[in-house]
């Protein structure tokens, strides 16, 4: 059997006294979705900024295709192919397609001193990198990003990392914001994703969004993780119940029980 | 037809609007000569001395920075030349390279400490203004012993930097025009510009995709705090002499040129050609009413409504730059 792409193992982080990550161990395969959930608070957002070298966990190790990789910066971990997308997307509104999706990597035509911006080449590649993901309502690389809706700026930086090369897809709670048809049009593109052969990690607290493309399903709570499993395992009622936190959830229907038996008293 | 749909959707919109408005107001309202104001040198001098430190400060604005020491740099560029050339009798050669040498000098120390610090670049070179501002005056007063240092520069300084075109139009005019052309390219032809765009939108995600942001911060703060000292320079070859305190009024002048010419006061969106067009606005709005019958007394009010206008306008015309092609399904 072939190696993870990623891999964790047992990685710990504590910030100074506070341990916000304990024993986490997970793996992601090329074609796989693995679906992170877990409610406010239960170190999503932390895990997300160790696979994006933005964090250097206390403790455990990472793997990728089998050898141990330490990301210093989030330079290195998008170097070796892993490429995060925050939730609103395109993070520059105020530029046009075209300037967006390669800044830091601009073509030029041109030599020597007298290199200039190739626009129409990154106004063409742009678009079409968009359209192989079956957009095909974006055809003017000169739009600005702030233009388009939640769910095609959300398409459009899926794109763009997969057109520089994205092994591993980060989606930091990539349907959070959006509609139910936006959400769905997002839905399509991580299963396109993973079609190319991308390993996805998926970023919700939405379990039925998580149920629709995810392989593998891992629940955070508290730092830890609660539940590892396959699609199919569990039902989308045991799901929930997982993240609130199974008896959190039992209390509280009681409490409500209660309230209403003395308020229907008094 | 694309041509003007293109410029609708374009930072400069709005000022070519005002541009066009204020003409018209003072030509149909204020009853202006229309020859007399178009050839008239005072609003087109105005705009150039302006528009020379517009052009680097509004791409600092475009990079989510801004500058505000070119106020003391203006008089700092004049006093340098004028001590070096003038009291000291150096060749004006090197009173020139002293003036953008001390501009290199106060750009990197604007740049170094807005990257290296997260105290907002407004406070930063406000800091750098009334120290610099601190140094003009006491090193005119101590190594002159006056404000107004006498210069006189040799004929070739004078027809490159010094000259009045038929006796009215200031030369620096042409490198006014020039520097837009330089400044055009760089915003808008090259990755350097690209990079600045990506910066005002947002600084840490340009980071992270590989755009060098400190390096890009701090050469504009250098060309910012050099172009200033240019047009000092310039200022002391034209005139044989200095002023310690003419650079204040620019601040406000400057900064409203820029922001009239569609440039986002908070980053992200702008062009040179609006930066051009914003300054040329706000200098005829300036100069022009002299040429009208409209009493001097409302001089300010007609100005601030053309800036407010100008605002709004600006407003309306990014909106439409984001909706545009949204339409179409």
């Amino acid at each position: 059997m072939t190696h993870p792409i990623l891999a964790l193992n047992h990685i710990n982080k504590s910030f100074g006294p506070i341990d916000v990550l304990h024993d986490i161990s997970l793996t992601v395969r090329a074609g796989e979705v693995l679906c992170l959930l877990g409610d406010n608070g239960a170190g999503k957002s932390t895990l997300i900024k160790i696979l994006s070298g933005v964090h250097i966990p206390t403790s455990g190790t990472i793997e990728m295709d089998g050898a141990p990789v330490s990301f210093q910066s989030p330079r290195d971990a998008s170097g070796r192919g892993i490429a995060t997308v925050h939730q609103f997307g395109g993070t520059f509104p105020l530029m046009s397609i075209g300037r967006s999706f390669f800044v830091g990597a601009e073509p030029t035509k041109g030599w020597g001193p007298f290199k200039i911006f190739d626009r129409k080449k990154a106004n063409e590649i742009a678009i079409k990198s968009i359209r192989d993901f079956g957009i095909t309502r974006i055809d003017d690389g000169e739009r600005l990003v702030g233009g388009l809706s939640g769910g095609e700026r959300q398409s459009l930086a899926i794109a763009r990392a997969v057109y520089f090369g994205a092994r591993v897809l980060i989606l930091d709670e990539p349907t959070a914001a959006l509609g139910v048809k936006q959400a769905a049009h997002v839905l399509r593109i991580v299963n396109q994703a993973k079609k190319k052969g991308l390993a996805v990690v998926f970023i919700t607290h939405q379990v039925t969004h998580a149920m629709a493309v995810g392989d593998h399903f891992a629940v955070l709570i508290r730092g830890s993780i609660a539940a590892d499993f396959k699609k199919g395992d569990k039902t989308r009622e045991e799901i929930t119940d997982l993240m609130a936190g199974g008896s959190a959830m039992a209390e509280l229907e009681a409490e409500i029980e209660s309230d209403a038996h003395h308020a229907h008293v008094a | 037809m694309v041509l003007i749909r293109n410029l609708f959707r374009s930072p400069a919109a709005a000022s070519v609007l005002s541009l066009v408005a204020t003409v018209a107001f003072y030509v149909l309202v204020g009853r202006a000569d229309v020859l007399a104001l178009v050839s008239a040198a005072s609003w087109l001098n105005f705009a150039a001395n302006l528009g020379i430190v517009a052009l680097p400060v509004g791409l600092l604005m475009v990079a989510g920075e801004i500058d505000i020491s070119f106020g003391a740099m203006i008089p700092a560029g004049a006093i340098t030349t004028a001590l070096l050339s003038g009291t000291y009798g150096l060749p004006i050669e090197i009173g020139m390279l002293g003036a953008l040498s001390l501009g290199v000098i106060v750009g990197l120390v604007n740049g170094i400490l807005s990257t290296s610090t997260k105290v907002p670049s407004l406070l930063i070179t406000l800091g750098t203004l009334t120290v610099m501002q601190g140094i003009v005056l006491w090193a005119a007063m101590h190594l002159a012993g006056n404000a107004s240092i006498p210069l006189q520069a040799p004929a070739w300084a004078k027809f490159l930097f010094g000259q009045l075109i038929n006796n009215s139009h200031q030369v620096i005019i042409a490198w006014w025009i020039i520097l837009v052309g330089v400044f055009g390219l760089l915003l808008h032809k090259t990755s350097f510009g690209n990079w600045i765009y990506a910066m005002g939108g947002d600084k840490t995600s340009a980071r992270n995709a590989g755009v060098p942001t400190e390096r890009v911060t701090i050469l504009l703060f250098v060309f910012s705090a050099v172009s200033a000292c240019f047009v000092g320079m310039c200022g002391a070859i034209l005139f044989n002499t200095t002023q310690v305190s003419g650079g204040m009024s620019y601040i406000f002048n400057v900064i409203a040129s820029i922001v009239v010419g569609g440039v986002l006061l908070s980053g992200g969106f702008g062009s040179v050609m609006g930066i051009f067009i914003g300054t040329l606005t706000f200098s005829i709005v300036n100069k022009g009413i002299s040429f009208t019958k409209i009493n001097p007394n409302w001089a300010n009010l007609v100005i601030g409504v053309v800036l407010v206008l100008a605002m709004v306008m600006n407003e309306y015309f990014r909106k439409r730059a984001f909706h545009y092609g949204s339409a179409s399904k």
